[in-house]
């Protein structure tokens, strides 16, 4: 078990191996990539350990049924609105997303509105839409909105088509054995 | 402030939830944690890879590479670069304005933004664990070649 974590914690070591030549070799770019690594840390720290802990919270207290009724293969229009906004209303990185999305699987939400929550997830978050406004300015941050909300949708749509019926069992199958 | 206010609406839940049910809430602990730790290792090496790739980028060469007459090169590189890494948004925003500033074009940057987003080549082995390779690659790609649609729309429009 020992040996077997640590293995996995082997390429990172590695990693780190890399970038510790970097800053014997050369000061400014090694400090400048562990400064970077250190606001990639900070974004992490600052939603990922709650939504986690949120994430437990909904496997054990909210019951399949529920969730069916609410983002299952009945859901319709409903379904895809409360996928949409819970995507959207998420911070952090998108590997956040992923973990959400197989508690998700693992308690029936249908196939096409777990692809519409990572992608609402991946572009339109509300948080970081004020951000873009800000940096970006309000025409830009709009434009990409309106672009992103039918693409999300329709990627969906078209990924949930192709992924066959025997893969998305076996993808099911993997999303509760990666979150019991 | 968001960041604050998640962290206390999970401490009032999680409060909550311990008065109702002591047994039930340590196992939603755990399992937060055992989710948490199997993409750990993943994630520190992410991170440690992406700090040192743009650490050896530097901004002006970058602006240079992505100028409006850039043409294809600068869309590939544009969309090679989003694609690849993965830099938090209060980043990420504050640098494509910065590049913008210095003569980066809209389109090149819309592509930036978008690949950065919606692509993720680093964190392919994470997705990879959730959805298995095939549909990973199908969603990365699909992902990649929309990113061209919305940044072709928005430099016609916003130029």
């Amino acid at each position: 078990m020992k040996k077997l974590a640590s293995s996995r914690y082997l390429f990172p070591l590695i990693v780190a191996a890399v970038v510790a030549v970097f800053l014997l070799l050369d000061n400014q770019i090694g400090l400048k990539a562990l400064t970077i690594t250190g606001s990639s840390f900070l974004e992490m720290l600052s939603v990922i350990p709650p939504i986690f802990i949120l994430l437990g919270l909904l496997d054990v207290w909210i019951p399949r049924e529920k969730i069916i009724k609410h983002l299952g293969e009945e859901s319709g229009l409903k379904g895809i609105i409360l996928s949409f906004t819970l995507g959207a209303a998420a911070a952090g990185p998108l590997y956040g997303a992923f973990p959400i999305a197989a508690v998700f699987m693992k308690k029936g939400v249908k196939f096409s509105n777990v692809l519409i929550f990572i992608g609402a997830w991946s572009t339109t978050k509300i948080p970081m839409f004020m951000f873009e406004m800000a940096s970006l300015g309000i025409g830009f941050a709009l434009l990409r909105l309106a672009i992103n909300i039918p693409g999300i949708l329709i990627m969906a749509l078209i990924l949930e088509h192709i992924t066959g019926r025997e893969l998305k069992q076996i993808i099911y199958e993997q999303a509760t054995k990666l979150s019991e | 402030m968001y960041s604050v206010g998640l962290y206390i609406a999970t401490a009032v839940l999680l409060v909550v939830s311990f008065a109702a049910n002591r047994k039930k809430t340590v196992s939603a602990i755990r399992k937060a944690w055992k989710s948490f730790e199997r993409i750990l290792p993943e994630l520190m090496a992410i991170m440690l890879f992406v700090g040192l790739l743009i650490a050896l980028l530097d901004p002006e060469t970058i602006s240079s590479l992505l100028g409006e007459s850039s043409g294809l090169s600068g869309l590939l590189i544009a969309s090679i670069v989003g694609s690849i890494t993965l830099i938090p948004g209060f980043v990420a925003f504050p640098t494509a304005a910065m590049l913008l500033n210095s003569g980066a074009g809209i389109t090149q940057i819309a592509l930036f933004i978008s690949t950065l987003m919606m692509v993720g080549v680093v964190t392919f082995p994470v997705e990879r664990k959730y959805f298995g390779t095939r549909l990973t690659l199908t969603r990365n790609s699909m992902a990649f070649a929309f990113s061209f649609l919305v940044a072709g729309i928005m430099g016609l429009v916003l130029k």
